[in-house]
Parts: C-alpha cells; sequence; structure tokens
C-alpha cells in the first residue's frame, strides 16, 4: 500500500493528495458516490456520518454531518458540477463553521493493473483561506488537543 | 507597518519543494557536512549547493558555522517539525478515512461480485421516487 501524498505549495491555494486502492477504479468510485458506503469510511472513526442530501448530478447539491461522540456537529455542503463519473468528480466543498469558505476539489480514479490512484485536488479561494482551512485540522476539531479532551470526555461520559 | 512578513512557513515549504535540498537534508540528519561533502553526491556544482544551502538557511532549515577555512551545515530540526504540524490535521483526516476505505473496499471484494449492484454509469437512475 503507498503511502498518501500530500503536496502544499507555498504561494499557490491548491492542496494535492494522492493515494493508491487496492481496488478496481469502477469500485473506489462507488465508495465515493454512494451514500451508504461513503458514510463507512469519510471523515475519522470516531465521527459518526449522516448524510442529509446527496444528489450526485450536475448541478447536484449533498450535504453530510460528521457527529462527534460528545454530539457536536459539523455540516458541509455544496455542489456537484458535470456528471461525476470515475473520470472524475467536481464538487464546490464548504464548511458551515465557515461560510463563504468555498473550495472546489477535482477526484480522478486511474485504474493501474487491477489498482485505483485517487487523486484529489483542492482549489481554495486564496492561500491564506487554505491555511485557515488547514490549521483548523479540517475544521473538525482534529487537532491532537481536540481529540485528547474527546478522548477524556468520552471516557468520563463513560457507557451511558 | 508597510513591510510584508512572508509566512515562514512559506519559506520552509518552498525549500522543501526541491529534491536536491531533500536531500541535503537527509544527508545532514546523519550530522554536520561541509559544501564539498555535500555536493559529492550529486552532479551539480559547489556554487549551486552553496544556492541551495541559502535557502535552506533562509527557511531556518540549517545553521552554518565555521571550522577553520570549511563551512558547516546543521539541520535543524523545529521547522520541519512546525511544517509537519501545519499539516498534520489535514493528513490526518485524509490517511484515517482511506485506511477505512481500504477495509471498506476489501470487504466489498471479498463479499465478491455476486450481489452485481447498480453499476455507476446510470446515476441519475439514483433518485428516490
Amino acid at each position: 500500500m503507498t503511502e498518501m501524498q500530500i503536496t502544499a505549495e507555498p504561494g499557490v491555494p491548491q492542496i494535492l493528495t494522492s493515494r493508491e486502492f487496492a481496488a478496481p477504479r469502477d469500485l473506489v468510485f462507488r465508495a465515493f458516490t454512494e451514500p451508504d458506503l461513503l458514510v463507512q469510511w469519510l471523515g475519522p472513526r470516531r465521527y459518526k456520518m449522516t448524510i442529509d442530501r446527496w444528489d450526485l448530478r450536475d448541478g447536484g447539491t449533498y450535504r453530510y454531518v460528521h457527529a462527534d461522540e460528545a454530539g457536536n456537529e459539523f455540516g458541509f455542503h455544496g455542489v456537484f458540477h458535470g456528471d461525476p463519473s470515475p473520470d472524475g468528480i467536481v464538487q464546490t466543498f464548504e464548511f458551515e463553521g465557515a461560510p463563504g469558505h468555498v473550495s472546489m476539489d477535482t477526484a480522478t480514479f486511474e485504474e493501474r493493473d487491477g489498482k485505483t490512484i485517487v487523486r484529489i485536488n483542492s482549489v481554495f479561494q486564496s492561500v491564506q483561506a487554505r491555511d485557515a482551512m488547514v490549521d483548523a485540522g479540517m475544521a473538525s476539531g482534529m487537532s491532537e488537543g481536540y481529540e485528547r479532551l474527546d478522548d477524556l470526555l468520552a471516557r468520563l461520559v463513560a457507557n451511558g | 507597518m508597510a513591510t510584508t512578513v512572508a509566512d515562514p512557513l512559506d519559506a520552509v515549504f518552498g525549500a522543501l519543494a526541491d529534491p536536491t535540498r531533500r536531500a541535503i537534508l537527509s544527508r545532514l540528519a546523519q550530522g554536520e557536512a561541509t559544501v564539498t561533502e555535500l555536493a559529492a553526491p550529486f552532479s551539480v556544482s559547489q556554487p549551486a549547493i552553496s544556492r541551495h544551502l541559502k535557502v535552506l538557511e533562509h527557511a531556518g532549515l540549517i545553521s552554518r558555522t565555521r571550522r577553520a577555512t570549511a563551512r558547516l551545515s546543521h539541520l535543524r530540526a523545529e521547522p520541519l517539525r512546525e511544517a509537519t504540524v501545519w499539516l498534520a490535521g489535514y493528513r490526518k483526516f485524509w490517511e484515517e478515512s482511506y485506511e477505512r476505505l481500504d477495509e471498506l473496499l476489501e470487504t466489498l471484494q471479498s463479499q465478491g461480485q455476486e450481489t452485481d449492484r447498480s453499476r455507476p454509469s446510470d446515476p441519475a437512475g439514483r433518485s428516490t421516487t
């Protein structure tokens, strides 16, 4: 399994990631686009993902929520541009905790010898917006400090 | 103030964007070295290596001291750590997601093709009635 590559060049409002998966691209594409599959992997394990809207077509909108154990909810929404296919998914992405800060994400799926390389190109409105987004740790309380706090709270709340 | 202070991370990422400079840092991770020593594994001139060292020094990734006539370069880890921390949350989000996706894909494949589901070629057909 190849490690995920992240490229965030200085001065360019963009983040590129790439990762190889041991599955054919049609299957990987399904995992990215079928709601019942998507909720099983997108986001850290300790978040429960629910999908409010998922209209996978040109101009269709989506919205989903990540909820942590403490009941904090993080909503995300956007619009699909062009008909999503294994050749590419283009969508806008906005964290509802920072309205108006929108990135445009392009995901491509390249099959090689039965494996699939997924590349995501996220373009932000400015370098500052990109850095703020990354600084916020995907804006979902992903920083270690919060994580330890959540773990502590989860232990305190215990097996309710 | 009229001057614009560039984000120090810009300098760090700029310095790390070059493969020769990354190789120099890897070499320095093993201990201090002179320009001659650093240039040895590369097919570039010593002045070119010196220019790379200036970029690394400007980014705070190395410090340089003098021993007799030789200038020694040392790795400084702190800016590297900051650069890693900067992307750590983002990386963690996707790495953990993708590990889960690995597991899901494995499960889906081991379940076999007997439950051959609707092909992704009919996305419009997925709307509810």
